[in-house]
């Protein structure tokens, strides 16, 4: 027999061939739209932002906003790849139930589709991240780094979201996601606004969220102000989340699709 | 080589409830059966009799609660890769990808299988013309038919050249032609050595398809044999079915009642049926006792008639 590796694989292939087909719709979601907010946002509204505001930090609102979004964005694309399509696939008429009728074993069908789900987010993030640099928004070659760190923020967010969509029998709650999780997040954790303008009693909240510890650690990175031990308290964070939602993804793959 | 494929003793399902204040639900309820290689197989029930719960067991995509089971000599629960590697499944729904094509979907099954692309092309070619599908390969999914789709999802299930094959409902949704045409492609199959086990609530189905049948009813197997055996075990020769205006029934029923003293009859919301060695000699003594039924029809025992001796119901409401 295989290896679980080679299994994983098998998985995946399924992945990039249906990605061959489907791609084209896949962009306008996943890199059209933060490229549009970048734009609009970024240059258009943040013209009307004095320049070195001292709440930005002494940097242009683009400079400060792109980092910010490149996260955002990673947070979105890391659910939109992750809840819809665990959803959609775990039920009858699925992907999910078909490949656990061959030799693959539910560990091997999680594996391979998370993997689809890096590729993915990474993809997306490339994209931005060469748009970000096309437009002068990253002050130090560190913006590099922003890369793995908004993979890392993207799969904080898939691992948790697949294994909670595995267990749905309908895909509506997904979209109660997008209204109660996603968008306080996108607005609230330091994209638009640096978080000290925020009143001091909600800061501690905003801290303890995810998008926050993504968005500090890439616009660091872009505007070379990191300090390397919060950036480990960031990646220890996300990564954590990734390691829960991992576990429990494992559980919840085995109990559903072999119930 | 094996000669007993699948063996199941004591077999148990238990579902956990729903949420906290539901109760686990049996679905299967300790049965036993034997199936063995060249044989064709079919659980025949109404829904939620347990059979595709027994299937899921059988394919190991679901832990048994209790009870043994073994599958080509295996234990499901340690060596569920295995088995599933010289098993074929055909879900009821089809569970194509319907935005691939025809060819991709068998492509993306191979893979799953690990077979490399050169043999999966080969056996794709054989299994599109065994389907009846040749010169479709290349079209998208979406754009078959219901029994084209279903041929297809057979095709994929054989990709691996499964010792057994698994169909859960093979012909529910299809039309009177498709049936027949799909009857035909697993009748081929049976004599090429694969052994079929099936579901169905289709008496006619398990009459073309089954060398031997499982009852099964609440969980629990009722009774099994050849559908021959079935019948002469359980049925009359004939039945003899009569339908009277609306209203009618209950007096005819109470008059055929002392007629028909050494007969059973069965009485359903729109019909009798008189369970009698001769069809025609019962006819002539309903017209006898001065009954006028709208229509009478004199028919074969089936396995419906078994299926309602057994349970007292009947299998598809």
């Amino acid at each position: 027999m295989a290896t679980a590796d080679a299994m994983a694989l098998r998985a995946y292939s399924y992945w990039i061939l249906r990605y061959r087909r489907t791609w084209r719709g896949t962009v306008v979601i996943s890199i059209a739209n933060p490229l549009l907010f970048l734009v609009a946002i970024g240059v258009g509204l943040g013209r009307l932002v004095g320049p070195d505001a001292a709440a930005l930090g002494g940097v242009d609102y683009l400079a400060f906003f792109a980092p910010g979004i490149l996260a955002a964005a990673a947070m979105q694309n890391g659910i939109i790849e992750a809840a819809f399509p665990v959803a959609v696939n775990r039920g009858p008429g699925g992907a999910y139930p078909v490949a656990a009728g061959t030799p693959l074993e539910p560990e091997d069908i999680l594996h391979g589709h998370l993997l689809f789900m890096a590729s993915r987010v990474v993809l997306s993030a490339a994209v931005f991240m060469a748009v970000m640099v096309a437009f002068g928004a990253a002050r130090s070659p560190l913006v590099l780094l922003t890369l793995p760190a908004a993979a890392l923020t993207a799969m904080a967010f898939a691992l948790p979201s697949a294994a909670w969509a595995v267990t749905l029998t309908d895909i509506r709650p997904v979209n109660g996601i997008f209204k109660w999780v996603v968008m306080p997040l996108y607005l609230f954790s330091g994209t638009f606004f640096a978080v000290e303008q925020l009143p001091s009693v909600v800061r501690p909240i905003v801290y303890a969220t995810p998008l926050w510890h993504g968005v500090d650690l890439c616009r660091s990175l872009s505007l070379g102000t990191v300090s390397w031990p919060l950036a480990l308290v960031h990646i220890a964070y996300l990564l954590c989340l990734c390691g829960v939602g991992y576990l429990m993804a494992r559980r919840l793959y085995r109990r559903h699709l072999h119930a | 080589m094996l000669d007993v494929l699948v063996q199941a003793a004591g077999l148990v399902k238990r579902y956990p409830p729903r949420d906290r204040h539901g109760t686990p639900f049996t679905a299967v309820d300790g049965i036993d059966f034997v199936l063995r290689r060249g044989e064709s197989f079919g659980f025949l029930g109404p829904n939620g009799a347990g059979k595709s719960s027994t299937m899921r067991m059988i394919a190991c995509v679901s832990p048994p609660t209790a009870g043994s089971l073994r599958v080509l000599g295996m234990d499901p629960l340690t060596q569920g890769r295995e088995i599933r590697a010289r098993l074929g499944v055909v879900p009821q729904d089809d569970a194509l990808d319907r935005d691939l094509t025809v060819l991709e979907n068998l492509l993306i099954y191979g893979r799953y299988f690990g077979l490399p692309k050169p043999t999966i092309a080969a056996r794709s070619a054989g299994l599109l013309e065994f389907a009846q599908l040749a010169g479709r390969g290349d079209e998208r999914v979406d754009a078959l038919s219901g029994g084209m789709r279903r041929r297809l999802t057979i095709a994929r299930s054989l990709i691996n050249e499964p010792e057994i094959l698994l169909l859960d409902e093979p012909t529910t949704g299809l039309d009177p032609q498709a049936r027949h045409v799909l009857w035909d492609r697993l009748f081929r199959l049976k004599q090429q050595g694969v052994s079929l086990i099936l579901t169905t609530h289709y008496m006619d189905e398990a009459e073309q398809l089954c060398d031997r049948l499982v009852v099964m009813d609440k969980g629990h197997i009722v009774a099994q044999g050849s559908p021959a055996e079935l019948i002469a075990a359980h049925s009359t020769k004939e039945v003899l079915e009569l339908r009277f205006e609306i209203g009618e029934q209950d007096k005819a029923v109470a008059k055929l009642r002392d007629a028909a003293i050494r007969d059973r009859l069965e009485e359903l919301p729109d019909r009798v049926l008189w369970y009698t060695a001769e069809g025609e000699a019962a006819l002539a003594v309903v017209h006898q006792i001065g009954l006028r039924p709208a229509t009478a029809m004199v028919r074969r025992a089936s396995l419906e008639d078994v299926f309602l001796a057994l349970t007292g119901r009947t299998l598809v409401d």
